[in-house]
């Protein structure tokens, strides 16, 4: 063993000490490190991508064979089975991607990797939580992205200019929504069991509950009335939209049960939504985060 | 340094930590000894700031780790004891993140890694992913982790559990560097050995709480009298035992006479000196006992902890064995 010099060990002098940074350069100090960690662990096993692009793919080629041969009439405009479907799986892309957001966070919970993240001064633990949402919004989108081309490359079309941003600012919105839901849970669960039963029983019902499949006007009335109230449908209509080539704001997205949606309510919603769930676990993260 | 002071931790109807108080003065190697389930992790869990007592104050290098947790902790280095690395990760990658949460400097970063690296040898393991390391290896890694930010107080749960021997004879030496180079150092252990060979001062822990304190010489010293133990052939019968026995507990000096029917009948002796060991060879001689060995040590940690508690460590810990729950453990940790 090399004998270190005194210097290596001797604790640090106050004024070495990190008191003079700024708040700011701390919290994206500690929030960049934590994010690199999940990217690093995601580059090492690619697993969770890979089957993340996967899964909608198959829904994608499956269920447009399924119903490639739906009768005239049933979508609107005439359009084609694979392009209505489109925008349902991008939208599921994303939101399965985001529902497994609390999983990593369950896992150091579980094997108490949190609590060095706590021992450590953190300057708002915070950094935790954003770490978290940093990391899955991009992959979510990042497999979202694939998927579009893949659809494009289908000949599903693909959303020009201001659509293409339409459909992003809608995924990011719902993205945020769920990760808030996913992560409130995977701090008020009891274990990984739990977070990922409710994960296994929130995908595919919500799924079918929503306009992903078929239009509303396909569906008994109770259906529409759940499919015009789930929030997947308010991020699949504007992307259904912006794929058929209208970025109007104002333009009638959806005709539901209950009146009109433009794409804008939907957004409006989405955001709501997205606010009210994070300030709904903020008092879970509180408790367990300090 | 450190003052924990009447601190209580119940976990539902188990009491943790029962009015448990401690002084650590600055730049002490200090141990604190206990069997498991004594409240050393509770009390090591409570000074790193991630579990509120009941009731009792914790203050770190003048600062209230109640009142102002993020100050203590800059001060904290905690190596706790099953911490979870992460296994996908390398060494250094590791070392980096922890850099990080303690805003650490790139550049300085980069040298301390090196440094500690260095310090603890680590070399050709530091690249590799944490995934693959032996439990010292590990161990080491967290030992690195703890000192990146060289803290002023460095805290360790149980550092020695299940290593190999060159990993232990590594992190003592590393702990008496860091306590001759000002650091304190709280270790906590089962092991009477690990606290006699490296502490300055310990404090003997049972049910919750401090029932022992002190500079291990002056606590052995404070017990008193030789340990003899002496076997007059190698296998003795009980009825022969019983006769030197007798024998014995009649010279003057001798305190106390114990038949240890674990260890073939061979008599287990406290007496008041040097002097009176002579005494007995006399006395034996002129009863006609043979002796076939006589073995004379001082008071040890466990004659120390044997005197507090009034049952030996090994005891101790056998008793607890038996009622801790694992899993209710692993439960009060998780947050």
């Amino acid at each position: 063993m090399t004998s270190a010099s005194p210097l290596t060990l001797s604790a640090a002098t106050p004024d070495q000490g990190p008191a003079q940074r700024s708040a700011f350069a701390d919290l994206s100090q500690e929030t960049l490190a934590l994010t690199r960690r999940l990217f690093l662990q995601l580059a090492r096993r690619p697993s969770t991508l890979v089957a993340g692009v996967l899964q909608p793919l198959i829904w994608l080629v499956l269920f447009g064979a399924l119903f490639a041969k739906a009768p005239e009439g049933l979508l609107p405009d005439g359009m084609s089975y694979g392009r209505f479907l489109g925008a349902g799986v991008i939208v599921f892309t994303a939101f399965s991607a985001a529902l497994n957001a609390g999983l990593p966070v369950m896992f150091d919970r579980e094997f108490g990797f949190l609590n060095r993240l706590l021992v450590a001064p953190l300057r708002s633990r915070s950094s935790i939580v954003l770490a978290s949402v940093l990391y899955i919004t991009s992959l979510s989108l990042i497999q979202s992205l694939a998927i579009m081309a893949t659809a494009a490359l289908l000949g599903y079309g693909w959303p020009g200019g201001a659509g293409l941003l339409l459909v992003l600012v809608t995924l990011l919105l719902l993205v945020f929504a769920v990760t808030a839901l996913s992560l409130g849970l995977a701090f008020a669960l009891p274990g990984h069991i739990e977070l990922i039963a409710v994960i296994f029983v929130a995908n595919l019902p919500l799924l079918f509950a929503s306009t992903a499949l078929a239009p509303i006007s396909f569906m008994p009335s109770w259906l529409g009335w759940l499919a015009a109230l789930n929030p997947l449908t308010f991020a699949i209509e504007p992307i259904r939209a912006a794929y058929a080539g209208s970025f109007s704001l104002q333009a009638v997205v959806l005709e539901a049960p209950y009146g009109d949606l433009t794409a804008l309510t939907c957004l409006g919603v989405l955001a709501a939504l997205a606010l009210g769930l994070f300030l709904l676990i903020r008092p879970v993260l509180d408790r367990k985060l300090s | 340094m450190i003052q924990l002071d009447q601190l209580s931790k119940s976990f539902g109807p188990v009491t943790a930590l029962d009015g448990f108080s401690l002084h650590v003065p600055a730049g002490s190697l200090y141990g604190l000894l206990g069997p498991n389930g004594a409240g050393k992790t509770t009390a090591l869990r409570i000074l790193c700031t991630l579990l509120a007592p009941d009731a009792g104050s914790v203050r770190v290098a003048g600062l209230d780790a109640l009142q102002h947790p993020r100050q203590v902790r800059e001060h904290l280095g905690y190596v706790a004891q099953e911490v979870a690395i992460d296994k996908i990760l390398t060494g250094r990658e590791m070392l980096r993140l922890q850099g990080a949460l303690y805003h650490l400097g790139a550049l300085h970063l980069r040298q301390r890694i090196d440094d500690l690296i260095q310090l603890l040898g680590m070399d050709d393991w530091i690249d590799r992913r944490c995934g693959t390391y032996s439990g010292g290896m590990r161990r080491r890694l967290d030992l690195a982790s703890g000192l990146l930010h060289q803290p002023s107080v460095l805290v360790l749960d149980e550092p020695t559990v299940g290593l190999d021997i060159e990993s232990r004879a590594v992190i003592w030496q590393v702990l008496r560097q860091l306590r001759d180079s000002g650091t304190t150092v709280l270790l906590s252990s089962h092991y009477l050995e690990e606290i006699d060979a490296l502490a300055d001062r310990l404090a003997i822990i049972d049910g919750g709480r401090v029932i022992a304190e002190g500079n291990p010489e002056d606590l052995k010293r404070a017990l008193g009298g030789d340990r003899v133990t002496l076997r007059v052939r190698e296998f003795s019968d009980a009825p022969e035992s019983e006769r030197v026995q007798q024998v014995l507990q009649a010279c003057p000096g001798v305190r106390q006479v114990v038949v240890n029917r674990a260890q073939g009948h061979s008599l287990n002796l406290v007496v008041d000196g040097e002097a009176v060991i002579e005494q007995l060879r006399r006395q034996l001689s002129e009863a006609q006992l043979p002796v076939f060995s006589l073995s004379q040590s001082r008071p040890s940690l466990d004659d120390v902890y044997l005197q507090a508690t009034g049952r030996t460590l090994r005891d101790a810990e056998l008793e607890v064995a038996g009622i801790r729950d694992p899993k209710a453990e692993r439960k009060q940790a998780m947050r």
